[in-house]
């Protein structure tokens, strides 16, 4: 009997002795639940806690304290060779001193299938990840990418319930880690396995997964869709290491559920926007700003646009601009030495200088409410 | 001016030119030393040892420059055969234990901490420190009947009586093992380093309990270490008399032992150079075929 879910973490912790006689607390606390099929990627810079939590799933780690549960079964200590799980690592660990027929087949071996099945799971597995007649080399005389493969054949051909995946593509050139990111995303549409990734790049994550949990020091500070943690990040570090913003800071006057009004610091003036995370007024928080959701106007009128209503409206003087083709990237200064960064998309094709923004124009900036975050500060 | 100082010195920029960019130059300079070295101290001597063993001994025990294929005939009597064989066996009898007990050791160290590690090869390379002669005296000391393992075994009540290993084929075994013991741990740690920890978690992730992994992951990956250590170990085993001279006694002869004696007693020297050219010969083409078989754990290199 299945159960609902693939795998579930309940307030997880892990604590690593370090040399010096100190503890260090990789996984602080973390719960969350995958569900069956999902495509789940833990993203966060080194550290954060994302690869101790998938060794954790694959019994190459104890929990200090809480359950990892999977599909159902609390696995306490449970060796990984009785787990029903199997792992792609990030440096592929192939068997260097077998045959890459023999690497696809040794965990097949391991469950003591009959040779006739083995030859035939082995065979399709090397024909879905393209490396059909490549069973007789040795690992060593393949590319990267095929020893990649490899390893993602070598624990697919198990039919395990959750495949742990740590990093794979991380030694990949960029070009050949783009193409895995669809292939890795359609296989896993194909076989219907529920995929664990561990990433630090945001856009792998992005691209592949139906949920992402953003980890920092050891905790899950957001577990959501793409959409959801970059348009809604819930604290500063989400909204920081998820693509780019400009953060502004000040004190909450006004909350109500949906609305925040802040008193930006040393601009004197109130910006409006949508509360996120703990929230209270006379607190000290953080606004959220994508570059790209903030509006630009020429100050003397010579590119009139829609600004609605004088809410949210600053003023400024543009720094420098960058000509990047699909967009121009003006870096501006709001005074008191505050800048802000502003994606201006470039939807109109013209060799019109005056179309651009350049260096010393004072411009109008509106950043709509809806685009303006208010976000606790971090209290890590 | 510039030609005339260009060609003012031609042959001393031609040879620096030479020097710089001809590879052939460049590396017969660089083997020069080693090649020296060599021809002096082995390759004239082995020859000298090969034509010694064409010619006769005098009634004094001088040599006599007369042609004399007998010293190779004399070898095939049944006693040399018998050391011979025996030779043998003490050799693989040494490299097999030397193996045995060597790779938990190695196995431990490869494991260890590097704090730990850096210890215990420290401790595995301090008995180099003192004389081979003397630290085998030492065994003479721990062994003789009486001694500090039989003083040991009775205190304890494990044995009645003495053991009286000394001068027998055991000791020599024990002597020869303790020597050669680090030949075959250094190799085998080094190539057990290599194993990464990764290929362990891997095998167990696809469902391989410890021992399995340790037999198809772990133990094939040492090869290379297993048979550099026994070519290090067998070889110099196989001309081996010291250790049988001082814990064998007169019971336990070994090939060594005979050639030892022709220099040194019998003053047969065309006889004694026979019989290492003979035990050369055989260690030879038993390292050949075994490294024909195996290889010469080159991969240790890479």
């Amino acid at each position: 009997m299945k159960s609902d879910f693939a795998v579930e973490f309940h307030n997880v912790t892990k604590i690593f002795p370090t040399p010096e006689g100190s503890t260090v607390t990789a996984v602080d606390h973390v719960s969350l639940e995958i569900k069956h099929g999902e495509f789940f990627s833990f993203l966060g810079p080194s550290g954060c806690g994302k690869t101790t939590s998938l060794r954790m799933m694959a019994g190459f780690e104890w929990p200090t304290s809480g359950e990892v549960i999977i599909n159902g079964k609390e696995m306490g200590h449970t060796p990984p060779y009785q787990r029903p799980v199997n792992t792609v690592f990030q440096s592929y660990a192939l068997f260097q001193h077998m045959t890459v027929f023999q690497n696809i087949a040794f965990g097949l071996e391991m469950e003591k299938v009959p040779k006739v099945e083995i030859n035939r799971r082995v065979g399709e597995a090397l024909e879905m990840v393209k490396l059909g007649s490549m069973g007789r080399r040795k690992p060593k005389q393949l590319s990267g990418g095929q020893q990649q493969r490899i390893a993602l054949a070598r624990a697919l051909v198990k039919r395990p319930e959750v495949l742990l995946l740590d990093e794979p593509l991380g030694a990949l050139d960029l070009k050949l880690r783009k193409e895995m990111q669809l292939e890795l995303k359609a296989l896993q549409e194909q076989v219907g396995i529920t995929f664990i990734y561990v990433t630090h790049d945001q856009e792998e994550a992005l691209t592949m997964s139906n949920r992402i949990a953003v980890m920092s020091k050891g905790k899950a500070l957001q577990i959501g869709g793409a959409v959801e943690i970059y348009e809604r990040p819930n604290c500063r570090f989400v909204a920081d290491f998820i693509g780019e913003t400009n953060f502004l800071t000040g004190v909450i006057k006004t909350l109500t559920r949906d609305r925040v009004t802040v008193l930006l610091n040393s601009l004197n003036q109130e910006i409006s926007g949508i509360p996120q995370g703990e929230l209270l007024v006379g607190k000290a928080v953080a606004v959220s700003i994508r570059p790209e959701k903030v509006r630009l106007a020429d100050d003397d009128g010579k590119e009139v646009r829609d600004l609605r209503g004088t809410e949210n409206l600053l003023s400024g003087k543009v720094v420098t601009t960058a000509y990047i083709g699909s967009d121009t990237r003006v870096v501006l200064d709001l005074g008191a030495s505050l800048r802000m960064r502003a994606w201006e998309q470039n939807s109109i094709s013209t060799l019109d200088p005056n179309a651009y923004y350049s260096a010393g124009d004072a411009v109008r900036i509106f950043i709509p409410v809806e685009n303006t975050l208010v976000l606790p500060e971090d209290v890590l | 001016m510039t030609s005339a100082q260009e060609s003012g010195r031609p042959a001393k920029q031609s040879l620096v030119r030479t020097l710089r960019e001809n590879r052939v130059v460049q590396g017969l300079l660089l083997i020069a030393p080693a090649d020296i070295y060599l021809v002096l101290l082995v390759v004239l001597p082995l020859l000298l040892v090969a034509g010694l063993s064409f010619l006769s001994r005098g009634e004094y025990g001088q040599i006599v420059f007369k042609f004399n294929p007998g010293n190779y005939a004399r070898l095939f009597d049944a006693i040399y055969g018998k050391i011979m064989m025996f030779s043998i066996g003490v050799g693989v009898g040494t490299t097999v234990l030397c193996l045995l007990i060597g790779y938990p050791v190695a196995y431990y160290l490869a494991r260890a901490s590097a704090r730990t590690r850096s210890l215990l090869l420290f401790l595995i390379l301090l008995p180099f420190w003192t004389n081979f002669i003397i630290r085998i005296y030492a065994w003479m000391m721990i062994l003789r009947s009486g001694g500090f393992l039989d003083s040991i075994l009775m205190g304890l009540h494990i044995t009645k009586g003495p053991l009286n290993i000394l001068y027998t084929p055991t000791a020599v075994m024990i002597g020869m093992v303790y020597e050669f013991l680090p030949f075959m741990v250094l190799p085998l740690y080094t190539s057990l380093e290599k194993v990464e920890n990764s290929l362990l978690e891997a095998a167990a992730d696809l469902g391989a309990p410890p021992w399995r992994a340790f037999l198809r992951v772990t133990l094939p990956l040492s090869v290379p270490g297993m048979i550099a250590g026994t070519i290090l170990t067998f070889i110099p085993a196989m001309g081996m008399f010291v250790v049988s001279n001082l814990l064998g006694g007169a019971k336990t002869i070994l090939i060594g032992n005979v050639i030892q004696n022709q220099f040194l007693t019998a003053r047969d020297w065309p006889f004694g150079a026979a019989a290492s050219m003979v035990l050369m010969l055989l260690t030879m083409v038993f390292t050949l075929y075994y490294t024909r078989k195996a290889g010469f754990g080159e991969e240790l290199l890479i």
